[in-house]
């Protein structure tokens, strides 16, 4: 199993260092550089010009540049971006970055924890009409087109209904002359919730360990659920900056469930066909014969095995999250490194718009390995080898 | 060398399907027969067979006949442009038509299709307007029309330009889009799954070490970056979503494909035979892998119809007119929240995009059930 995961990881770094040339290949097939922006403009001299070009290393060769990228990258130096000068781009992409996490996370986790549990009861009650339905709408939901989507999203649930804000991250006139900064109390939610979800994991596997009926151990998991959760809102709740977590929070929900639902119908479809396929092998038919209530058959024989190429696809999915992610910020007007990236594409701000593929490729990376780690945990064949 | 023909086209044959000489005088004819007849034969009798397969599937047939409404849409539309409809006016990008709409003059606007504030009616006809008047103004975005000279049956854009035109006319693009991206899939993931399978050692290793690389690239945001660098567009568009789906994921599914072909007899049989490497892989494993490729092309179409409407939606690719950029103009004029006042800015094209990939998609559905048994309906 470590030695697994150590390889993967070398194989991961070598991936990232390949990604990392193909951005620089980009940046380096553009036509011009950033002097020339500046050929037509007569305050500026040819000299200052040159001077610029060697200041920024521009009249170095190709393979010394490639190499200070690189090694740059490594070293979380990625350039000073063109639009918000004097900014960095690390800072720039930093101060961006909690809000896409959060968005990709929330929404990955809600749209997997629902998809799978509707795809393995649709595929369990096989032949219904509901089954049609769910399936009419899984497709309908993988296939249709997101902005258009997240638009009437918005617009029946931020205008025309009126129970979510339209856009943005906080509400300026509620914030105005706030004791507080959005960002660290941002950060401080993230953490309170990082905290609550290993509490809830830790107490699972205990209860798993320890509990001895049935009954017990689904009992624990309620008041677990209870617990938590409860613990969280109302650790919020006495919180001096109450009303303004209460405000980020607003505006988190609908982008999170417009995301998570275009992901949750993929995830759906997917977890039928993988249940069916299981459903149709000879184990199953053995645990029938033994006699084991339904819902043992279904969750603990078939599930846990249909789950194996639904973590696969986690993988695929990630890419579509985080394309989706772009499209969610831009629409919403979210402020985070999917909104950034668009923005500066738009003024031709490249070192930004390179930092931040760079970054989403470190993203999809992790995404990566975590995806591997699960699929090592849920099977024993790759754990034991 | 009058010996030597019969046998070899025997060997040629890519799979011996259905066809058993049962007696002689049989065999000599299937011999005299030319092999693209042959050949034709069984794909005549293959395609019959999942055909009937196919048909069982309701909303595989639904996608299907969505698909043929598409593509009477885009055929409709250049035949529309040179009999009925003045390009002056309803060409979808240069077209444009003055609208004369109906408002009512009213001291205080409540729905702004129908009225208009009493002030804004004088400066724009004349000052002895009164509230309580009708005034006939051109008005873009103007709703839907059925009368007149040149009726706008799904209204005008902000820029005056015929909606349905522009509706027909994307069709068009998205099906060449579709096709483009399709084909150059198809061709690069089936020689490289084929070429990864036969070879196998380091270029297997080597192509899918690629294709895992190609899988992890973040493809909505690269090519945002590469918009910003290149101007992109409808066919390096379709070749880029191509080569990266076919480099990528369907790779990896048409190797493990054509693994499983690779052991077969008849590739044994054709080597022995003196066949050489390429034509090997491309007489009979290609072929035989082609099929499975035929699904991914469905689902590719399916994203490449999504990518170009979301990159055309943000503004960024080169392309006279989309679904994507009309909604991009929509929003670039205002019309983003106005939900289903101004409906024929934003349903049309969001639907149209929505309804191909979704035919697409449940046609890709139905094949799949075809090919894979398992998930057929018991």
């Amino acid at each position: 199993m470590i030695r697994f995961l150590a390889r993967r990881l070398v194989q991961m770094a070598l991936l990232f260092v390949v990604f990392l040339s193909i951005v620089w290949l980009l940046l380096q097939a553009m036509p011009g550089d950033i002097s020339d922006t500046l050929v037509g403009n007569p305050d500026i001299p040819r000299e200052v010009r040159f001077e610029l070009r060697q200041r920024l290393g521009l009249d170095q060769p190709l393979h010394i540049q490639y190499i200070t990228y690189i090694t740059n990258f490594f070293r979380g130096e990625m350039g000073v971006s063109f639009s918000r000068y004097p900014a960095d781009v690390s800072t720039v992409i930093w101060q961006h970055l909690p809000r896409t996490i959060v968005l990709f996370l929330t929404a990955t986790v809600f749209a997997f924890w629902l998809g799978f549990k509707s795809g393995k009861l649709i595929a369990w009650g096989r032949g219904g009409r509901s089954e049609q339905a769910f399936i009419l709408g899984g497709v309908f939901l993988q296939t249709v087109f997101y902005p258009w989507f997240a638009i009437v999203m918005m617009w029946v649930f931020g205008f025309y209904l009126g129970w979510f804000p339209i856009s943005r991250f906080i509400d300026a006139r509620l914030w105005q002359g706030s004791p507080y900064d959005a960002n660290d109390l941002f950060e401080q939610m993230i953490l309170s919730t990082l905290l609550v979800t290993v509490v809830y994991v830790v107490g699972r596997v205990l209860i798993k360990r320890f509990a001895t009926t049935v009954t017990m151990e689904a009992r624990l998991r309620q008041a677990l659920v209870l617990v938590t959760v409860g613990g969280l809102i109302l650790f919020w709740y006495l919180h001096p900056a109450r009303t303004y977590v209460a405000d980020i929070a607003h505006h988190t929900v609908l982008p999170v469930v417009t995301l998570g639902l275009v992901t949750f119908g993929a995830t759906m479809l997917l977890t039928r066909s993988a249940m069916l396929e299981t459903l149709g092998e000879d184990y199953i038919l053995t645990a029938r014969a033994k006699g084991l209530p339904d819902r043992v058959i279904r969750d603990r024989h078939a599930a846990r095995n249909a789950m194996l190429p639904v973590t696969t696809s986690l993988v695929l999915s990630l890419a579509f999250v985080i394309g989706g992610g772009i499209v969610t910020e831009s629409v919403f007007s979210w402020p985070g490194t999917g909104q950034l990236l668009l923005q500066a594409v738009m003024v031709s701000d490249i070192p930004l718009a390179a930092g931040i593929l760079a970054v989403t490729g470190v993203l999809a990376l992790v995404g990566h390995l975590v995806a591997d780690v699960l699929y090592t945990v849920l099977d024993p064949r790759i754990r034991i080898t | 060398m009058t010996l030597g023909e019969p046998t070899q086209v025997q060997q040629e044959e890519p799979q011996p399907v259905g066809i058993e000489p049962s007696d002689s005088a049989a065999a000599a004819e299937l011999v005299r027969t030319p092999m693209w007849r042959v050949r034709l034969r069984l794909f005549r009798r293959s395609f019959a067979r999942n055909w009937a397969l196919f048909r069982e599937n309701k909303m595989g047939m639904f996608g299907l006949v969505l698909i043929g409404i598409f593509a009477l849409m885009a055929i409709i539309h250049p035949i529309l442009m040179s009999t009925v409809w003045d390009p002056k006016v309803y060409d979808p990008v240069t077209g444009y038509d003055a609208v004369l709409t109906e408002y009512e003059v009213v001291e205080e606007v409540t729905d702004p299709t129908t009225q208009i504030e009493v002030s804004e009616a004088r400066i724009k006809l004349n000052p002895t307007i009164k509230v309580g008047d009708t005034v006939r103004i051109p008005a873009q975005p103007a709703p839907p029309t059925w009368t007149g000279e040149n009726p706008h049956y799904l209204g005008t854009d902000p820029q005056g330009r015929d909606i349905l035109s522009q509706l027909l006319y994307s069709t068009r693009a998205a099906f060449f889009l579709g096709a483009v991206a399709a084909l150059t899939t198809v061709i690069i993931a089936t020689t490289v799954g084929s070429v990864a399978a036969y070879f196998g050692g380091w270029i297997d290793g080597g192509l899918m070490r690629f294709a895992d690389l190609i899988l992890l690239m973040p493809l909505l945001p690269l090519l945002i970056v590469m918009s910003a660098a290149f101007d992109i567009n409808m066919v390096m568009l379709g070749v880029l979503i191509g080569i990266l789906n076919g480099f990528g994921g369907v790779a990896i599914v048409l190797k493990s494909q054509a693994l499983s072909i690779k052991v077969k007899a008849y590739i044994d049989a054709a080597k022995v035979a003196g066949g050489g490497d390429w034509h090997v892989i491309f007489r009979h494993i290609v072929p035989n892998v082609l099929p499975l490729s035929f699904l991914y092309m469905m689902f590719g179409v399916t994203e490449a119809i999504a990518i170009e409407a979301t990159l055309s939606f943000f503004g960024l690719l080169n392309v006279p007119m989309t679904w994507g950029v009309m909604i991009n103009t929509a929003q670039a004029n205002g019309y983003l929240l106005s939900g289903t006042q101004y409906w024929w800015l934003l349903f049309p094209a969001g639907l149209a995009v929505t309804f191909l990939a979704f035919a697409f998609f449940i046609v890709g559905r139905g094949m799949d059930e075809v090919i894979n048994p398992r998930l057929r309906a018991r």
